[in-house]
């Protein structure tokens, strides 16, 4: 079964990437002493923790975008659900250490309410928060595909109502009586299954977890894409009609495509909390999906290792930028999405494989 | 009413403020007491009805006064002036120190120097005072009831006797406050109604039912103007989601270009406003800066549009997922250039004189002018567009191309220059937005992304291709936006806004209105 994935020297690319995440990153990171030249600081640990999240976010619109043919600009909308599910977890692990020493997490205290409302139910467990982050994404996507899919929103139409969708719940979650720490949202968090959030050893542990989950996400993908599933996705997007003139009902296969690809996106954003150590609304802004589908344009859709080369590079170089010249970045990241879709249409894997 | 009489009563008016002479005990609390004494000694100088009180309050209220030992003076440059006597004092004593006003205080100052044009000869002055009146603390009550006694225009007298009224209530012996609310059911003032709801939850159960008769009168009266005022709002938001739409109208509607940076294009307009603006300040045409402001966003922002369907849109023709991507690239350069040029602060566009102020139609309904304006510019760009498109040859080619490309161009429609000039057109349109825009919400670099999910809703609410269902979308939205924002705030209603034009689309994914054909693919 595995053979069918990937031929030799994919395996062989996966195992080199395999050992760099779980074996030198650790060891470099926490048996090196911070003088040393090779030692890898937390602010990098930090950053391809992130990118690796974003990078799951990547294989997940590449699996509707690129092989079904629908964009999505609700991904965003996912990703921040999955990392308030996990937030709710964390604000819990706060305990009494907060600003006002109440069993509540600090903005309730602040808003005088005495009791947890019911979006909080059971969320000190952390298997219930783990699967709200998956369940609450994928139920949207679920209900929401079904519909639009159902009467046919295709194309540019569903963009934009997707996108409605994020700007509408951006709205709702800045509010704070949805009792989710409005426009601050959730941060200070304190640990995570009891360990110390901020200590090199947690840190790395969810490296590695984030590590497992991109390796685990991307051969899922490689595997639906190359299933009889994957071909039939790839045939509505290329003519759906006849699809649906084969006898696929393709309703079906949109929306299994959509919901699994909003789990992943829960999945990445329950990742990404901890890591980044806030979640708040903003996160959810039409303009953050929009992001998301530039990540796969420029790594080239339709090809998965290219969505997380793209999630790489874009993010990669906006760290590059917002350090060094933070004003030129909405410039570069303008020229890229121009450029990308005026001259590499198959991104930067197309350019890379015609040659 | 004769003017004589008038006069007459004026005169009295004058004469029974001339009996008084200034307070001893009045002026020391002001320039010794501390906080409650000098509101307290302001009320007692008011009651007075001393000119020379007024003088004495100015000079406080504009930091002239100090004193010196037990001496009050009203200082003016080299000169001062024993505040109680009137003599010169010469030379200025040097143990002189200031007599510190601060806000609350100078708010008691400020409605205590308005109760004083009560006295004016000028009626409209008056009105004008007592209008100000309306919300001022009861220590103006012996003012406002001396002014009673000789005011003889009926329509100040009845506000004068309200505000009487609204006063008493807040504190006074019950059968003064039972009366006052009584005398409050005739009010139109708005917050006549929020003083009889706290009247109304009153301990004592008499003022309790007096004060829910009252309200029910008041609110009655009331509920017109809230009704009105609300279909008002819903027209005017719907002109403006009208004015950003229809550009997309164009651009989307009929060329089929999802152009993710029209909301910039609004703002490129809006910036061109502040521009012409800049060149007009200080001129004696400053008013009419907009009819040079007008003309210019629509040519910047076609321009724009024009060079940005030249240079990028024409390669992504019929692929309208690509061409999202890339408007959206194309509205984040935009953005950061007028940020670099102009700073990421928010700029101030004023609105000419004509503009500002609004119609009072009634109590508790004021229609700004700058709204009724955008009301009517919004409707004069509809009637322009749709002369356009329906009566000139550039209208006759933009229908073509949409209909049938192909067959446009065996008969000898130059379609891609038509691309070019119906891309322009739209865009110019969206500048023409912002001018609007800019005449009512702040000008900043991200004024366009507030409005391009709300445009693009609106087009596709009212149907692709088609003028008629922009406007009824627009409209429609402006409505039960402002309906909803009345019953559940702002965010709600947006909300919800939202999630009703998603499950339309659902159920209706062609529109409102929607073109008739038999094609399987749209």
């Amino acid at each position: 079964m595995f053979a069918r994935l990937y031929g030799p020297r994919g395996w062989a690319i996966l195992g080199i990437c395999s050992f760099v995440a779980f074996v030198a990153f650790p060891l470099l990171h926490l048996a090196l002493p911070a003088s040393s030249a090779f030692h890898i600081s937390t602010f990098w640990v930090t950053l391809v923790g992130k990118i690796m999240c974003y990078a799951i976010v990547a294989l997940a619109l590449d699996l509707v975008w690129g092989y079904a043919g629908i964009l999505s600009l609700g991904h965003g909308l996912f990703f921040a659900l999955g990392g308030y599910g996990m937030g709710m977890y964390l604000m819990r692990q706060i305990g009494r250490e907060g600003q006002y020493q109440a069993d509540l997490p600090d903005f309730m205290v602040f808003l005088d309410w005495k009791e947890f409302p019911w979006q909080w139910w059971n969320t000190d467990q952390f298997w219930w928060a783990a699967l709200l982050a998956v369940a609450v994404p994928g139920l949207l996507a679920l209900v929401f595909g079904y519909f639009a899919f159902r009467s046919r929103v295709k194309g540019v139409y569903f963009s934009i109502i997707t996108q409605a969708l994020t700007f509408a719940a951006m709205l709702l979650f800045f509010r704070n009586n949805t009792g989710f720490g409005g426009n601050n949202g959730f941060t200070d968090f304190k640990r995570i299954l009891g360990f110390g959030i901020t200590s090199p050893q947690t840190r790395m542990a969810l490296f590695c977890i984030t590590a497992f989950f991109l390796i685990a996400t991307l051969l899922l993908a490689r595997w639906v894409v190359t299933s009889k599933f994957g071909r039939v996705l790839t045939a509505i997007r290329d003519a759906e009609p006849r699809a649906m003139f084969c006898g696929y009902n393709t309703v079906h296969y949109k929306v299994a495509i959509f919901t699994l690809s909003a789990v992943l996106c829960g999945i990445a954003g329950a990742l990404y909390v901890p890591q980044v150590g806030i979640i708040n609304p903003s996160e959810m802004s039409p303009a953050n999906s929009i992001e998301i589908a530039i990540w796969v344009a420029v790594g080239g859709r339709g090809s998965l290792a290219g969505a997380i080369l793209g999630a790489g590079l874009v993010n990669g170089a906006k760290s590059l930028f917002t350090v060094a010249f933070p004003e030129y970045w909405l410039f570069a990241l303008g020229a890229i999405f121009i450029v990308v879709t005026l001259f590499m249409p198959r991104g930067v894997l197309g350019v890379l494989q015609r040659k | 009413m004769g003017s004589g009489r008038l006069k007459a009563a004026l005169a009295a008016f004058f004469l029974s403020f001339q009996a008084h002479a200034l307070d001893p005990a009045a002026v020391e609390k002001l320039a010794f007491g501390d906080g409650d004494d000098k509101i307290e000694a302001i009320g007692a100088l008011v009651a007075e009805g001393d000119p020379k009180a007024a003088e004495l309050l100015k000079a406080f209220a504009e930091g002239e006064l100090q004193t010196s030992g037990k001496r009050v003076l009203i200082v003016k440059g080299k000169d001062a002036l024993d505040a109680l006597t009137g003599a010169k004092v010469a030379p200025l004593p040097s143990d002189r120190e200031d007599v510190v006003a601060n806000n609350r205080l100078r708010g008691a100052v400020a409605s205590a120097l308005g109760a004083f044009k009560l006295a004016s000869e000028d009626r409209n002055e008056r009105l004008a005072a007592v209008r100000a009146l309306a919300d001022a603390n009861a220590a103006m009550l012996p003012l406002i009831r001396k002014a009673l006694e000789t005011e003889a225009d009926a329509e100040i007298r009845g506000l004068l006797e309200l505000t009487a009224a609204g006063m008493e209530l807040k504190d006074g012996p019950k059968e003064a406050r039972l009366a006052a609310i009584r005398k409050l059911a005739a009010s139109e003032n708005p917050s006549t109604k929020t003083l009889l709801l706290e009247a109304a939850s009153d301990q004592d159960e008499d003022i309790r039912r007096e004060a829910q008769q009252s309200l029910r009168a008041v609110e009655g009266r009331l509920e017109l103007g809230e009704w009105l005022g609300l279909a008002f709002a819903g027209v005017s938001l719907g002109s403006i989601l009208l004015l950003a739409a229809l550009g997309l109208a164009i651009t989307y509607g009929l060329m089929g270009v999802i152009n993710m940076a029209h909301g910039e294009l609004i703002m490129i307009g809006a910036y061109t406003t502040y521009v012409v603006q800049g060149f007009f300040r200080g001129s004696a045409f400053f008013d009419w800066y907009l009819v040079a402001a007008v003309p210019a966003a629509f040519m910047i922002s076609a321009l724009v549009g024009m060079a940005l369907e030249r240079s990028v849109i024409r390669w992504l023709y019929g692929r309208p997922l690509e061409t999202l991507l890339a408007t959206w690239g194309i509205s984040l350069v935009l953005i950061q250039a007028v940020r670099t040029i102009f700073g990421a602060q928010n700029v101030q566009v004023e609105n000419p004189a004509f503009m500002s102020g609004g119609i009072q139609v009634l109590s508790n309904l004021v229609l700004p002018w700058n709204r009724i304006v955008i009301i009517a510019f919004a409707l004069s760009v509809l009637i322009g567009m749709w002369a356009l498109l329906a009566k000139t040859r550039l209208g006759l080619y933009i229908r073509g191309v949409t209909q049938n490309r192909a067959m446009a161009d065996c008969v000898g429609v130059p379609t891609a220059r038509v691309d070019t000039w119906a891309f322009g057109l739209g865009s110019g349109i969206a500048g023409l937005a912002g001018c609007a825009l800019s005449q009512v919400g702040n000008v900043g670099p991200d004024l366009g992304q507030g409005y391009i999910v709300d445009s693009f809703l609106v087009v596709v609410f009212g149907g692709v291709g088609q003028l008629a269902g922009t406007v009824y979308a627009a409209l429609v939205l402006g409505f039960a936006n402002k309906l909803l924002e009345s019953w559940s705030g702002a965010v709600l209603a947006k909300i919800a806004v939202l999630v009703f034009i998603i499950f339309f689309i659902q159920r209706r994914p062609q529109g409102l209105f929607a073109l008739k054909g038999r094609a399987v693919e749209a």
